[in-house]
């Protein structure tokens, strides 16, 4: 067993369906909820990553703190019940939580096997954890060989030049309603960062004009500047679906900001042309009825995976590879890990104590053959209260809690290994 | 002379049979080669089918659309010479396999009912002929293609709508090209048909004294070309467009299949000349 637990907790799009991840969709930010975290007794480092596909913690535990429930309650909250969301919840220990990690970080897991966003994604979630002080030594180390992975599997497999990003696969779904997208008209609610890459995609296709609507307007005006478009006010949405073609939504809004009604009343003064509505925004932003109008298509972040699901075949073979390197560098962690894990070290300790002190006393029983079985029982049990007692201390050393979920067991570990001699080698043969 | 035409028929059915299977082959592989050659077989086909048409107008010394060999392999050839001038202006992303086998099963059931050439009847013996039955199967052609992509559009929406991307996902042309060939092909399809009636019912004045008496044939003419007008009326007002549109398409055609064929089989009068 060893010394503290790897978890990685989280929902994904794979098994997750969207109407559960927009729940659990943290859209404040990350401040609150790493805050909240800090609440769990027994999480001694944590991180948390949300983005549109996926909401994933990766945590290290004590190992007996049975924290699993808390932060699924802190995921799920009393909205979906406990054994509910086991359903839709992975929970990976050790080895698994860590090539889970690194498959997400070399975009293996991404709903775009091979997009690159993911890494800036899983930056910026570290960047945050660690200033709030909730990372240490381990996921330190953890994520920045995630970051070295990714880098790594860019570098050796071809994964990432034939992927294709959501905006690509928008793009792909409107040439195939539209045709040509020359005289296209686009209309972007919302300015997250996703829906400015589709934009932009689109813009390169030549599409006529860009309009950006925005809560706040000085925003959607700067948006609009690098679009050449034109901004307007939240107020006129409706209005403006008279004129656009293509609607992509990433607003930040927990509640539907167009009904199907809203859009049927359109139709007609459209003369019936088709709307393409993307919908990237967790919670969805769009009307999921809105696809029961004629000549209206909606999808959603999930949807567009099946578009990318037809690019998938080429990218296969380089994400088999892209696999093998992910394997290849979990087992390397899971060494490294083992190398500074407590329970390890304090059993190689006592291993190597209990060696020299039942060789030491070997030695010296030979010598005195006269001796009775009473004493040397008695001398045995004397080499062994030494050996607890000189371990007394460094154990206490290694085994104690460091203040504030700040850990520095690997620090602590390094030295007593130095210290006593204790190479890797002969450890990284135990396995827990 | 008589053999050469069934020779020639012959030919038309293989050239028709291979420019179908070169179609298919192109859907299945999406090699530009293999539609290259596909196109030309195709082009062959059509120039072939003209040569039949104007063999038989020559051994016969009338317009061959009298007999239901004739005026079938006449629609068959209608359809063909459409889909070559629509695909001159228009380039509709594997629309030809399609209409290829479309247009090959017309000529199969040409191939079945009786090829010879037959006196023309005195009541048919005008110059009306030709413009009246011509002009009517060439709309029919203008509106089987529209047919043909009226049934591609509706594959193609489904798959957009229920988001299942299947295999004719990547091989199909956009819904806006396949609107544009309903539009193009209705309207052109609509005027012919138009043009058909109007000088049906100038012969019929002159052949029968009255310009309208419905005939069964007569009435499911005018139940078409309503169905179409309905379509076109309400495109260009409300702007019935995509799957409206292309469900008209199919609608018509049906219209338009059951006039042609129906009409003779099943309810007779006094247009059923071709048997």
């Amino acid at each position: 067993m060893p010394g503290e637990n790897i978890i990685l907790l989280g929902v994904n799009h794979k098994n997750t369906p969207i109407e559960i991840r927009e729940q659990i969709a943290l859209s404040s930010g990350y401040e609150e909820p790493l805050a909240a975290l800090k609440n769990i007794s027994g999480l001694r480092e944590y991180y948390l990553l949300s983005t549109c596909n996926r909401v994933e913690l990766l945590l290290v535990a004590d190992p007996l703190a049975n924290i699993e429930e808390k932060v699924i309650h802190f995921l799920f909250g009393d909205r979906i019940p406990l054994d509910e969301a086991h359903r839709y919840l992975y929970l990976l220990y050790g080895q698994e939580a860590v090539h889970h990690l690194f498959m997400v970080a070399a975009s293996l897991d991404s709903m775009v096997v091979g997009e690159a966003q993911i890494l800036g994604q899983l930056k910026e979630a570290y960047r945050h954890a660690a200033r709030f002080g909730c990372t240490g030594p381990l996921l330190n180390k953890l994520l920045h060989k995630s970051f070295s992975l990714a880098k790594r599997v860019r570098t050796e497999t071809a994964i990432g030049s034939s992927a294709v990003s959501i905006s690509y696969a928008a793009v792909q779904l409107a040439k195939k309603i539209f045709g040509n997208l020359k005289d296209k008209k686009v209309l972007l609610i919302g300015a997250g960062e996703m829906a400015e890459l589709a934009a932009e995609h689109l813009v390169g296709q030549g599409v006529d004009e860009v309009i950006v609507v925005n809560r706040t307007l000085a925003r959607a005006v700067d948006l609009a500047k690098r679009f050449r478009g034109k901004a307007v006010s939240s107020g006129e949405l409706v209005t403006q679906l008279k004129h656009v073609d293509i609607i992509i939504s990433s607003t930040n809004a927990t509640d539907i900001i167009l009904h199907k009604d809203e859009v049927k009343s359109v139709m007609r003064a459209r003369m019936n042309r088709p709307l393409f509505f993307i919908d990237i925004a967790v919670p969805r932003d769009l009307d999921p009825r809105l696809i029961e109008i004629d000549n209206v298509y909606l999808y959603d972040i999930d949807d567009l995976s099946n578009v990318v699901e037809i690019n998938k075949s080429e990218r296969d073979k380089e994400a088999v590879k892209a696999g093998r390197i992910v394997d290849e560098e979990t087992l390397k962690f899971q060494r490294w890990h083992q190398g500074v894990a407590v329970t390890p070290t304090i059993q190689a300790l006592k291993k190597k104590m209990d060696e020299i002190a039942q060789g030491e006393l070997d030695k010296t029983l030979s010598k005195m053959p006269q001796i009775t079985d009473i004493d040397r029982k008695t001398l045995a049990r004397m080499a062994e209260a030494m050996v607890a007692k000189i371990l007394h201390d460094p154990l206490i050393y290694l085994k104690s809690e460091s203040c504030a979920g700040r850990d520095n067991s690997d620090l602590k570990v390094t030295l007593v290994r130095e210290l006593f001699g204790l190479t890797n080698e002969e450890n990284g043969q135990k396995s827990d | 002379m008589e053999e050469l035409t069934y020779l020639l028929f012959q030919v038309v059915l293989g050239t028709t049979f291979l420019a179908t299977a070169a179609y298919l082959v192109y859907f299945v592989s999406q090699s530009k080669e293999i539609r290259k050659i596909a196109r030309i077989i195709m082009v062959a086909s059509g120039v072939l089918q003209t040569l039949y048409v104007v063999l038989r107008f020559a051994l016969a010394g009338h317009t061959p659309i009298t007999s239901q060999h004739e005026a079938v392999f006449f629609f068959a050839w209608a359809t063909t010479w459409a889909y070559l001038s629509f695909r001159w202006r228009h380039t509709v992303k594997n629309f030809g396999t399609f209409v290829s086998a479309f247009i090959f099963c017309l000529l199969v059931i040409s191939s079945f009912s009786e090829k010879n050439i037959d006196p023309l009847l005195p009541a048919l013996q005008s110059a009306w002929l030709p413009l009246h039955g011509g002009i009517s199967l060439i709309a029919y052609g203008f509106l089987s293609l529209a047919f043909c992509g009226g049934l591609m559009y509706l594959l193609l929406e489904r798959e957009l709508k229920n988001k299942k991307f299947g295999y004719f996902f990547p091989r199909f042309p956009s819904l806006d090209s396949l609107d544009q060939l309903n539009n193009h092909c209705l309207t052109a399809g609509f005027i012919f048909l138009t043009i058909g009636i109007v000088t049906g019912s100038i012969w019929a004045k002159q052949a029968w004294g009255t310009y309208w008496q419905w005939d069964p044939k007569e009435t499911w003419s005018l139940i078409t070309w309503f169905i179409y007008l309905v379509q076109l009326h309400q495109r260009f007002t409300v702007g019935w467009r995509g799957k409206r549109a292309a469900v008209m398409a199919v609608i018509g055609f049906a219209a338009v299949v059951f006039t042609f064929w129906g009409v003779t089989y099943l309810l007779g009068g006094v247009h059923s000349y071709a048997r």
